[in-house]
């Protein structure tokens, strides 16, 4: 990015002056300069894009792992008043709606379990349904599939995927309200039919990760972490019917910005006031989505307690926490002074509340919300605790974030060679695909180091651990 | 009639190009269906037909796109072979594929066809269309 125009607020912060800025709102990009000089033009034509639509509240914002989406940025954070024409957007949430992260952490060391890594890998692979075309062993019928539109997690924990102490330690407990099946089209309900309990291609995976690192140790020990303990992070979301929903609602929604004279931008910036009746039946919809999503991760998390328990049999694995970073959220932020509803939205950005949040769990709720920046399956991730003074309408970077397009890095590595390269740290990959592997390689991201370091330094959230894979399922 | 690819950062951008604006759209969903497999292993043992209404030509590529993705996940299968026929605002489509089986190679999920880099053109005697799948 040309980072001329910007103006540095501090080392980590940093603006588009207003003569520069022909958009309604503040924009702020959070990020160190070297980070923001390697992220695309179009990061900040984005994001100036995005201040410039009706009802936002306070600045647009990017995160530092920010790279280049559609519509919106991917790290982008934008909040919404509904009682001033705020607008919900399809783009400002994403495709993969509440794809998120859940991460597990176990009673296994590293060094007793070493010597079976390599069955686990194998048999996490054999169980865990992953990659294009794959489908999972569930298949639903339409009134059932209804039923997880509305429960969530809580309906795959009452099906006996898990257990209820799971779902304290995911966001909204695990079933966000206010879903709506109806507004769910047919297409996207066929589309999950025999997708629940799988974990999609791409960027998404399951890894066994080690506590390699502890960086704050009175919160590792709220979070129940310590150096050489194995966790589990899986890595996807809602799957074929939060796909549909986004390609449903993006032609919906373009074509209500055009009826109800909203002036668009960028055409994919589709959206609409959050009070009218296409943004209702998009709320509706996605949060059908996100229940979706934290469903399946729910029952990801059932097959990996099983596989585990085949060669683990005294292995326990608790959930550390379920946080989702492409959603649209209802929350009370304080502006100026005083508390206000938002819809806060966060595609390719993290919920990250800090101490006291009163929808935090009792167990961080003096720590801060855990929050997980994955890394790509050949450097680590990164577990950190959410901040009280976070200026970002609680929001936090949610990964690496990718540095080179997939097409560079299909150019660059051939993913046999890389899994080999990967095998020779001691990182085991298991995948169906080849192509997947090499666009998906470790050199194509950001320096996931450094993203958590400067996400600690703005102010965002701050390290607690971090986690060195050793077992990599990909899609 | 070809396809090819440009570069997005997270995406990847596709482009179909052909004499007519549905021979373009033809070979876009040839390029989508390049990043999911091997498409040239893909045998045409089953029709899928597709049917829309949309005056607007990049919409209607955003859409006959995302039908075949629709497609390919409902019925468990991937496509080959792709053919659209555009009457006025009426556009009829017929997918040819199979369902997966071992030995097609696994590429890339594509969750869905984006409206950004959105643009359906006619350049000299070539219609080029294309836009950013979500990936």
């Amino acid at each position: 990015m040309n980072i001329q125009p910007l103006q540095a607020l501090h080392s980590y912060l940093w603006t588009l002056p207003k003569s520069k800025n022909e958009a309604r709102a503040e924009i702020l990009l959070y990020g160190s300069q070297p980070l923001l000089a390697s992220m695309d033009d179009k990061v900040l034509e984005q994001i100036a894009n995005v201040a410039a639509l009706p009802g936002l509240v306070g600045a647009a914002m990017t995160m530092p792992d920010a790279h280049w989406g559609y519509g919106f940025p991917i790290g982008g954070v934008a909040a919404f008043d509904a009682e001033q024409g705020g607008i919900i957007s399809a783009g400002g949430v994403g495709f993969d709606i509440s794809c998120g992260i859940r991460c597990l952490r176990s009673n296994l060391k590293l060094a007793d379990a070493a010597p079976l890594l390599q069955r686990l890998a194998d048999r996490l692979f054999a169980t865990i349904p992953a990659g294009v075309g794959e489908e999972g062993s569930i298949h639903l019928n339409p009134q059932q599939l209804d039923q997880v539109l509305t429960g969530g997690a809580q309906w795959a924990v009452k099906q006996g995927y898990g257990n209820p102490a799971d779902l304290e330690f995911i966001e909204e407990n695990g079933r966000v309200s206010r879903a709506v099946p109806d507004n769910v089209s047919e297409l996207a309900k066929k589309r999950q039919r025999g997708e629940m309990g799988t974990l999609g291609s791409g960027n998404h995976y399951l890894e066994v990760q080690v506590v390699e690192k502890i960086y704050d140790q009175p919160i590792a020990q709220t979070f129940g972490l310590q150096e050489g303990q194995l966790v589990i992070s899986i890595h996807c979301g809602s799957r074929g019917l939060g796909h549909q929903i986004g390609t449903d609602y993006l032609m919906m929604l373009a074509k209500a910005a055009n009826r109800l004279g909203i002036r668009l931008p960028d055409r994919e910036l589709a959206c609409a006031p959050i009070k009218s009746p296409e943004g209702q039946r998009y709320l509706g919809a996605m949060n059908a989505a996100i229940n979706c999503a934290l469903a399946n991760r729910q029952i990801l998390t059932h097959l990996t307690r099983e596989t585990f328990n085949e060669i683990f049999p005294q292995a326990v694995l608790e959930t550390l926490f379920d946080v989702s970073h492409n959603t649209c959220k209802e929350e009370t932020h304080e502006v100026d002074g005083k508390p206000r509803g938002l819809h806060v939205h966060r595609k390719g950005a993290t919920r990250a509340f800090g101490p006291g949040h009163p929808r935090l769990p009792q167990r961080y709720r003096d720590s801060g919300q855990p929050v997980i920046i994955g890394g790509s399956m050949g450097t680590g991730s990164y577990i950190l605790a959410g901040t009280r003074s976070n200026p970002a309408f609680a929001s936090c970077s949610h990964g690496a974030g990718r540095a080179m397009s997939r097409n560079q890095a299909l150019k660059q590595w051939q993913g046999k060679t890389l899994i080999q390269e990967l095998l020779q740290q001691g990182i085991l990959i298991r995948t169906r695909s080849m192509r997947g592997a090499a666009e998906e390689a470790p050199g194509a991201y950001k320096d996931v180091d450094i993203v958590a370091e400067v996400t600690e330094q703005a102010g965002l959230a701050r390290r607690v651990a971090f986690l060195r894979p050793k077992v990599c399922i990909k899609g | 009639m070809s396809s090819s690819y440009f570069e997005h950062d997270a995406d990847i951008g596709i482009i179909g190009r052909g004499l007519t604006i549905e021979q373009s759209f033809e070979a876009a969903a040839h390029a989508v269906f390049a990043i999911i497999t091997n498409i040239e292993a893909v045998q045409p043992l089953t029709g899928i037909e597709i049917e829309f209404e949309e005056a607007d030509p990049e919409l209607a590529l955003v859409i006959w796109l995302n039908q075949i993705l629709g497609k390919s996940r409902e019925s468990g299968m991937v496509f080959g072979h792709f053919y659209v026929h555009r009457q006025d605002d009426h556009w009829h489509g017929k997918v040819l594929g199979e369902p997966w089986r071992e030995g097609l190679e696994r590429g890339v999920e594509v969750k869905g066809a984006t409206l950004t880099m959105l643009s359906v053109k006619q350049i000299g005697p070539v219609w080029e269309s294309r836009c950013v799948v979500d990936v």
